[in-house]
């Protein structure tokens, strides 16, 4: 494996010293190492873990001790669980509240987009209709229209037919993911072989049938991915919940936050950046659970189709 | 980088707001009652019914129990739908809309002309409103008034005070200051002594601008129905601008933006020395900044010349009832029971600031020996500037959209050479044509 390389050098250019230095090919097994490769990803990951570092050091903290002590290591006093105790029960424990709220969101919401992209790029991968060109220029013109440019005429939409600052305002535009369905869609089309699908017609299997013994058990990292992508949008959607919710018993966690911090921005407010801060690195931890549960049908999904069966 | 995202957000969206709720005034049809007597009113607490309240000031949600315990049939539910800017989208939304609105909307008085002239608010005279006057301290009721008609009953004030960190003052041998004049020489001595030290924070916020023009004598907004007059050229202005210009020339302000986490920051460690605002500001201290409990003091504000006793109001809101309110008479019955009835004691024992006279001269509230300012008996001073407020400054129709461009004009002169009189002209031209494309006759 360690043979030096011996190429013989086509001409004296710059690179002609480097040629010379023996290197041991690169391999799966052993790649290659490259320092500023090196350096310049553990950059990166000190700037993606730097914030939620954050998170979690001045959580710790009580409101005299977050503005007193350096941001990025503890305070004398260890307040965590003080901290979290009063998230849970402040405002009448309003907190839990929103938690149970952003879960129903995610679950109905994102579940459901998820099913309903499911079955719609399934359908649009297996079957030929009439105007399947049409609904491909659909799609993919939905997957170009911001979620944003949207809201205003989904709110008076939703306003009209009285949905508006109930649940179902923010649960049904979560339905619809053209992204999701796109991805399903291009994902069955590779994943389901026709072959499959014909034995099992002539095995006597309805197409329901052989969706849901056949075809779906194969499309499950597709499905996965599909949910996980739905799953954090709808999480940390922010702006659907805020044009659409008044009440804020029906808030999600993102609202609910921001109402908390807001108050600090109020002429005779109660300032709760303690709870803020408590309360958002709550509200990350299902979904760090939620990705660490999830990643192995998602890094299976990944490597589908790289190899020849 | 004056401009943070949520400012800009909130920009747009008062935008938006005051565009939908001047130009497309839905709700058309059967508004209820105009007006109502006492035993009209009775009747209806008699019968009962169910009002719902937006408000995000804390001490109403113990009011409401008890007014309700007062008349069991009523059922009141108080919603918190956002603060400040963010229930006003919500409300001129739900105005826009003709439904989803509330029957009783808390709205700060610098925002009530925007739904009084779009009539989105009743005129509550027809409740007999109009009798209260003798109530309320001038400032406040002069805010809800206007046209003719009472748009609303007040609820809070804030008479404004100079809130100081006395450590920090005495450590460095300075003054309280007792005019703007002593106050520009207190910054230069507080920066010569510690260059970290600013005397307060500044870049460009409309709420502190406006209050001390008012302060000085400068009435640069007129208005008369829709027509409006603005003029920053009196000489009140130029008493604001010739101290503050020296001020901003000589970076006595810190460029803090005021109400972020920053801001409570420089306060919990000393780099922002004191602050000019409303009497609601211990609520705010207390909480933000506890570490400062015993350290801050309350003066009064600072006097544009050796003598006067010139007082002006920054924040403060009142309860009004939207024109679309399916219950004006329980709204009205709840809005007097917490602005004049005993809802007044109940939410000034929760930490609210009265805006009525009897409680402002009482001797148990003035007598009060605040602990967060070491037990100084700090409500004796915002009462005495609740009394000396002038009561004939007035607001814009639109302010909610004027305050949230004046960082992105006026804030100019702190970060550039534009002199501050020069950035309010700015401020005063893109406000004036805003003021002609929404309809108004500007002059």
């Amino acid at each position: 494996m360690s043979t030096p390389v011996t190429t013989a050098p086509r001409s004296k250019g710059p690179g002609y010293a480097r040629l010379r230095t023996p290197r041991r090919p690169s391999t799966v097994t052993r790649p290659r190492r490259s320092v500023l490769l090196t350096v310049l990803t553990g950059l990166i990951l000190v700037y993606s873990l730097l914030p939620l570092g954050w998170l979690l050091i001045n959580a710790t903290k009580t409101p005299g001790g977050l503005f007193d002590s350096f941001g990025l290591w503890f305070a004398e006093d260890f307040a965590l669980w003080d901290n979290i105790v009063a998230t849970f029960t402040y405002d009448g424990g309003v907190f839990a509240r929103w938690l149970a709220n952003t879960l129903l969101y995610v679950v109905v919401g994102a579940g459901g987009a998820t099913f309903l992209a499911v079955l719609g790029g399934y359908a649009l991968a297996i079957f030929d209709f009439p105007g399947k060109r049409a609904v491909f220029a659909v799609v993919i013109g939905a997957v170009a229209v911001p979620g944003t440019a949207l809201a205003v005429p989904t709110f008076l939409m939703f306003s009209r037919m009285g949905l508006t600052n109930t649940p179902w305002a923010v649960i049904i535009p979560s339905l619809i993911t053209p992204f999701g369905l796109y991805l399903m869609w291009v994902f069955a089309a590779q994943a389901i072989p026709r072959e499959l699908l014909e034995s099992a017609r002539i095995d006597g299997a309805g197409e329901i049938r052989s969706f849901f013994r056949i075809s779906l058990p194969l499309l499950v990292p597709g499905t996965v991915t599909v949910l996980l992508f739905s799953m954090v949008a709808t999480w940390n959607n922010y702006f659907l919940p805020l044009i659409m919710i008044r009440d804020p018993d029906w808030f999600p966690l993102t609202l609910g936050l921001n109402a908390w911090n807001a108050q600090a921005a109020t002429a005779g407010g109660e300032v709760v950046f303690h709870l803020v801060i408590t309360g958002s690195l709550i509200t990350i931890l299902p979904l760090i659970a939620a990705f660490l549960l999830l990643q192995r049908y998602w890094q299976s999904g990944l490597a589908a189709g790289s190899v020849k069966e | 980088m004056n401009t943070s995202p949520r400012r800009l957000a909130r920009g747009i969206g008062t935008a938006l707001v005051v565009v939908l709720g001047l130009t497309a005034c839905g709700s058309g049809g059967d508004d209820g009652p105009t007006s109502a007597s006492a035993a009209e009113i009775q009747a209806a607490l008699d019968e009962g019914g169910s009002i719902t309240v937006w408000a995000w000031e804390p001490t109403l949600a113990q009011t409401a129990v008890d007014f309700q315990e007062l008349h069991p049939g009523v059922e009141v539910e108080i919603v918190n739908v956002g603060t400040g800017d963010d229930q006003y989208a919500a409300l001129q939304n739900a105005h826009s809309a003709g439904n989803g609105g509330p029957d009783v909307a808390q709205i700060e008085y610098f925002a009530l002309g925007q739904f009084s002239v779009s009539g989105a608010v009743s005129d509550l005279a027809g409740f007999g409103a109009g009798d209260l006057e003798d109530l309320f301290s001038p400032g406040p009721w002069n805010s809800v008034t206007g046209g003719g008609g009472v748009h609303a009953l007040p609820m809070d004030s804030g008479p404004m005070a100079l809130f100081y960190n006395q450590d920090l003052f005495e450590e460095h041998g300075v003054e309280v200051p007792t005019t703007w004049e002593e106050y520009l020489d207190a910054a230069r001595a507080l920066q010569a002594a510690d260059p970290d030290v600013y005397i307060t924070s500044d870049n460009g916020e409309a709420g502190l601008t406006t209050s001390l023009i008012w302060q000085a004598g400068g009435r640069p907004f007129t208005v008369d129905g829709t027509s409006v007059e603005i003029d920053f050229s009196d000489e009140g202005t130029a008493r604001y601008t010739e101290i503050w210009q020296q001020l901003i020339d000589e970076d006595l302000v810190s460029p803090i933006n005021s109400w972020t986490d920053e801001w409570y920051q420089g306060m919990a460690d000393g780099s922002i020395a004191s602050l000019a605002t409303g009497a609601w500001m211990p609520a705010n201290l207390s909480s933000g900044v506890p570490s400062g409990a015993g350290s801050w003091r309350v003066a009064p504000l600072p006097q544009w010349a050796a003598g006067e006793s010139a007082e002006a109001e920054n924040g403060g809101s009142g309860l009004a009832v939207p024109t679309a309110s399916g219950n004006k008479l329980l709204a009205y019955a709840f809005i007097d029971y917490v602005t004049t009835g005993e809802g007044v004691v109940t939410r000034l024992d929760a930490g609210a600031f009265p805006a009525t006279v009897a409680e402002l001269e009482s001797e148990e509230f003035l007598s009060a020996e605040l602990p967060y300012f070491g037990g100084q008996q700090a409500n004796q001073i915002f009462a005495d500037a609740a009394a000396g407020v002038a009561d004939d400054w007035s607001y814009l129709p639109y302010q909610a959209y004027a305050n949230s461009i004046f960082n992105d004009t006026v804030g100019q002169a702190y970060v550039s050479d534009l002199p501050l009189a020069d950035a309010l002209g700015r401020w005063e031209d893109s406000v004036s044509a805003y003021g002609v494309d929404q309809g108004f006759d500007v002059g």
